[in-house]
């Protein structure tokens, strides 16, 4: 990951903690590990592949799907609303290897916001991975006491009177977000609305796209 | 109770540098072999087991996200007999001398 580590210290960082590149000896470790376990049988160099494909392919399209249901399909709806892993699986998305999933609507009084404190936990059966800056020092200790300001820095200056809440992920549990839906977006086919929610709406540090 | 390392929730920080980064090939490996370990038909490694390496990594700040991931695999799966520490040194020098 590329983000740089600040640790309120007023200097320039030195260079191992600023450099974003990982270090040679981890790349030699990781392809011996990876060597290793592929002549041990644990898995195969095809494997491996197969994994990283199919991680890929997770894109925060299936979440924009998922809302765009939740919004039209008062069935689904309810159905979210109760167990979110098995809607999402209901809609095809591969649950096999998800913790719980939450989900959080948004409502004209009420914005939730995602973060994982102590780690990097993330929806990412649904979303795939998380963004670098969801991982980094500033996200993680920030969201939980400032989110406000974390908010506008995201470029979400919600008026006062919305209460704000944030959803702290565990290994155990993830969220997502469900935005509140544009105005004018009544009406819209389910493939239309689905171009509205981006991704970082969906972690709730921005609102979905405005139509038009 | 103190604190460990990982547990920077409310604490003082700087702004969020929101830029994208694309995973590179090193992080998505990683990723891969952390997630085959502990798929059904390995279940070699928990993710609870794979954070309790991670925080208990004494050089955490130094490490970028992935390379927390790898080290705390190595120690799992030497704890687990899985890999020697020998043989994973032995291999790195091999690699090296492969490579020159």
């Amino acid at each position: 990951m590329s983000h740089t580590q600040t640790h309120g210290h007023g200097h320039p960082h030195d260079p191992i903690e600023d450099n974003p590149d990982v270090r040679p000896e981890h790349l030699l470790l990781e392809q011996a590990m990876r060597e290793l376990l592929i002549e041990k049988g644990v898995f195969s160099a095809a494997d491996i592949t197969r994994q990283i494909e199919d991680m890929d392919a997770i894109t925060p399209a299936q979440g924009s799907t998922f809302v765009a249901k939740y919004w039209t399909d008062p069935e689904f709806r309810k159905a979210a609303q109760k167990d979110g892993k098995a809607a999402a699986e209901s809609m095809g998305i591969d649950m096999s290897v998800a913790p719980e999933l939450v989900i959080l609507e948004n409502t004209p009084e009420v914005h939730h916001v995602v973060v994982c404190t102590l780690c990097s936990c993330y929806p990412r059966a649904v979303l795939g991975l998380p963004p670098a800056w969801y991982k980094s020092v500033e996200y993680r200790s920030r969201c939980v006491n400032d989110p406000r300001g974390v908010l506008k820095e995201f470029g979400l200056d919600l008026p006062e009177d919305v209460d704000i809440r944030v959803a702290d992920s565990t290994a155990d549990m993830r969220y997502l977000v469900v935005p509140l839906q544009p105005e004018g977006s009544a009406g819209m086919p389910e493939e239309q609305l689905a171009e509205l929610v981006t991704r970082d709406s969906m972690i709730g540090v921005s609102q979905a796209k405005p139509v038009g | 109770m103190m604190s460990g390392v990982h547990d920077m929730g409310g604490l003082p920080a700087g702004p969020v540098d929101r830029s994208e980064h694309e995973n590179s090939f090193f992080e998505k490996r990683v990723d891969a072999m952390a997630r085959l370990l502990s798929d059904q038909k390995r279940r070699l490694i928990r993710v609870d087991e794979l954070r309790r390496g991670i925080e208990s990594l004494p050089e955490y700040k130094h490490l970028t996200y992935y390379e927390r991931w790898l080290r705390s695999v190595e120690i799992l799966l030497r704890e687990k007999g899985v890999l020697k520490a020998e043989e994973v040194a032995a291999r790195v020098e091999e690699i090296q001398n492969r490579e020159c």
